[in-house]
């Protein structure tokens, strides 16, 4: 009897489609083009500062244009999902165990949301809101 | 006890007669406990006794009973019908070469298995009649969750860098390197490094996480790739600062 083994291709473009889960990371993954633009725009913003007050006022004008309004919000929604899906995962990347007792892993969870909070009033705060 | 009907489509394949595999479809009466393996094993003892497929424990102990059911890599010994529709598409397990029907080839997870060391590495060798190594109950629990793995390859069969990425040391035979890692009595970490932190090793998972969903045993190996992947970077810099350190 010979040996024939059948090897099955998988499509380079589309396997993501094929569970839930799959899509979920793929989502996770397109995050970082959207913050990656975010930030670009910030750059930009800091530039059109750097230019003087006229430059400042018309790139804040610029930001009230619908399509802005929309890439904003995407950009928000995708820093949220990316931001909240990492935090969920801390417990498995980085368990802490005390003795025999392992910290639960809603703890750990917590604490980065905790910080996430502070940092967030921290620099609410230096920006004088 | 009622009894139901399910329609279970099988992918065959006959490496001395078929080019490539085709589905085959087997009407089975079941009873409300049955897994999918009690259906499979009807249709080998009644309808067909040419299906091949692998078996041995029916109580998720041995790992043998892997496959793709309705897509989703599990357990065939563990997967209840009744949680199932009425229509049962069952497969080999993904992104493994079909040697007949149900049954894959393991060469390449035995083989990349083997590379990363999976056994105990101590400093130095005792002779039996010197005693065993000491372990506390706490430096046991560190890795305990990780001994669990029973090979059964699910997590392979779930992972899309494997599918892409031929030479991905894989999630089981990482996860296995670090239940050794962790272990008390075990020194051989720099030993498993050249695999273990190499490009296609933990480098090569871009934490998708099917692994760790699909793991009958709970095992994780998902969070074990994070963990080596902190482990490393900390050796890493570590090396930057002290290169002669060891």
């Amino acid at each position: 009897m010979s040996r024939k083994p059948y090897v099955r291709t998988t499509s380079t473009s589309s396997w993501w489609l094929a569970q839930p889960r799959y899509i979920r990371y793929m989502a996770r993954e397109v995050s970082c083009i959207l913050i990656g633009a975010y930030s670009a725009v910030v750059v930009i913003g800091l530039l059109r500062l750097s230019e003087g007050a006229a430059a400042w006022i018309s790139f804040l004008e610029s930001l009230q244009s619908p399509v802005s309004i929309v890439f904003h919000l995407l950009a928000l929604a995708f820093a949220l999902y990316h931001t909240t899906t990492w935090f969920n995962v801390t417990p498995k990347a980085m368990p802490l165990q005390f003795g025999q007792t392992q910290l639960p892993g809603g703890v750990i969870i917590g604490a980065h949301y905790a910080g996430w909070v502070l940092v967030s009033a921290l620099i609410l705060y230096l920006v004088g809101i | 006890m009622n009894e139901r009907q399910v329609e279970l489509e099988i992918l065959r394949y006959d490496p001395e007669t078929d080019q490539q595999p085709s589905f085959q479809i087997y009407l089975v009466p079941c009873q409300e406990d049955w897994v999918v393996l009690d259906a499979i094993n009807y249709v080998k003892d009644n309808l067909d006794r040419t299906l091949s497929y692998r078996w041995s424990c029916h109580m998720a102990v041995c790992g043998s009973c892997g496959m793709m059911i309705n897509g989703e890599p599990a357990l065939s010994c563990k997967t209840f019908l009744r949680d199932l529709p009425e229509t049962i598409r069952i497969e080999p397990l993904a992104n493994f070469p079909i040697e007949r029907d149900l049954v894959v080839v393991m060469d390449d997870f035995m083989n990349k298995l083997g590379k990363v060391k999976p056994y105990l590495l101590p400093r130095e060798k005792k002779a039996v009649e010197n005693g065993s190594y000491l372990q506390s109950p706490a430096q046991l629990k560190k890795f305990r969750q990780y001994t669990l793995c029973i090979n059964c390859t699910l997590c392979y069969a779930a992972c899309p860098q494997y599918a892409h990425n031929e030479g991905f040391v894989g999630p089981a035979a990482l996860a296995l390197a670090h239940r050794y890692n962790l272990d008390s009595r075990d020194v051989g970490r720099r030993a498993r490094q050249d695999v273990v932190a190499s490009n296609e090793g933990i480098w090569e998972c871009s934490f998708v996480g099917a692994c760790s969903d699909v793991c009958p045993e709970h095992v994780d190996p998902a969070g074990a790739i994070q963990q080596t992947k902190i482990a490393s970077t900390i050796d890493y810099f570590k090396d930057l600062i002290l290169p002669r350190r060891d």
